[in-house]
């Protein structure tokens, strides 16, 4: 799953001539890992499209996000400079408020609608993550959001270079942001 | 104000109808909107369809916005509508290649209705 979102992310870049647009110098991450790697802008990220998007503050929870017997994931691949992905998680009844939030709709299942709305919240966490970074902005491609839903299910990424897992919460309702980098150039 | 016709090119379905909101809250109303889930769905509007702005995502699968902003500028689609991308990639090397592609406009995602009105508006009433 990430191995297939993250070279669609590779793919994307690609086409649009990474090369071209980075001509006259050969550009690393590798010096500025802790920039990226810094949890604050995760956080920071995930406050500021909830806020534009849904008029909604949210806060980072200490304890992990609540589990519901059905959920959503979301994943939108990395490429380029940083490969991996980001990973957006919710039970289904955070999913569908988050979906009325976006729509002004009311949702009673977690339908086409919802699924849609919770990969572009992916896409744009996503999009804000790597913005922080400036190399990262420029270098790095997004592939088109993955949705997955369901019953007792986990994502597993062996051996990432670095991982950010965190929870936030907004109203009674609970999600969690993971960003899995499994390669730096 | 006269009737504005709108396309809106997103994959995103909820994202056409955030758009579709914030183009109503920045004022431009009467609006008729068309909507396309790619690019070619886009070109495909626009070969039937007269509009006076077009607001379009880059990452799309099929045909991506910079490849839809090429081919209407190379087809003669649109000509003299502005284009204004709206997108999650927000580099100076993205907002550059947009602008060199055609683009009159760039907005980031996540962004605000008052956002949209600012950038937006002027070039409705400039065409």
């Amino acid at each position: 799953m990430l191995n297939g979102v993250r070279n669609a992310a590779i793919a994307r870049l690609s086409g649009r001539g990474i090369n071209e647009m980075e001509p006259t110098m050969a550009v690393s991450l590798r010096e500025s890992v802790q920039l990226v790697s810094d949890p604050r802008n995760l956080d920071a990220s995930v406050e500021e499209v909830f806020h534009l998007m849904l008029g909604i503050n949210c806060r980072r929870d200490a304890s992990p996000a609540v589990q519901e017997p059905e959920s959503v994931t979301a994943v939108v691949g990395f490429g380029g400079l940083l490969s991996g992905a980001c990973v957006f998680k919710s039970g289904s009844s955070g999913a569908m408020k988050i979906a009325a939030y976006m729509t002004g709709m009311e949702f009673t299942e977690v339908d086409d609608t919802v699924k849609d709305g919770i990969g572009e919240i992916c896409n744009m966490l996503a999009g804000a993550w790597k913005g922080k970074v400036p190399n990262l902005a420029a270098n790095c491609g997004l592939s088109v959001p993955a949705v997955i839903t369901g019953r007792d299910y986990n994502l597993h990424v062996q051996a990432p270079e670095f991982q950010l897992h965190h929870a936030y919460r907004f109203e009674d309702l609970s999600f969690a942001v993971t960003i899995v980098c499994d390669g730096l150039q | 104000m006269a009737e504005i016709r709108a396309l809106i090119v997103d994959d995103s379905t909820v994202m056409r109808k955030i758009v579709e909101r914030a183009l109503r809250q920045a004022g431009l109303d009467p609006l008729v909107v068309h909507e396309a889930g790619s690019g070619i769905e886009g070109l495909e509007v626009l070969r039937t369809k007269k509009v006076d702005l077009i607001l379009s995502d880059i990452n799309m699968p099929s045909m991506d916005g910079l490849e839809f902003l090429r081919q209407l500028r190379a087809q003669d689609l649109a000509p003299g509508v502005p284009v204004v991308m709206i997108t999650t990639e927000s580099s100076e090397e993205h907002v550059k290649q947009a602008i060199l592609s055609g683009a009159q406009g760039y907005i980031r995602k996540p962004f605000t209705a008052e956002q949209v009105k600012e950038r937006v508006l002027p070039l409705v009433h400039a065409a």
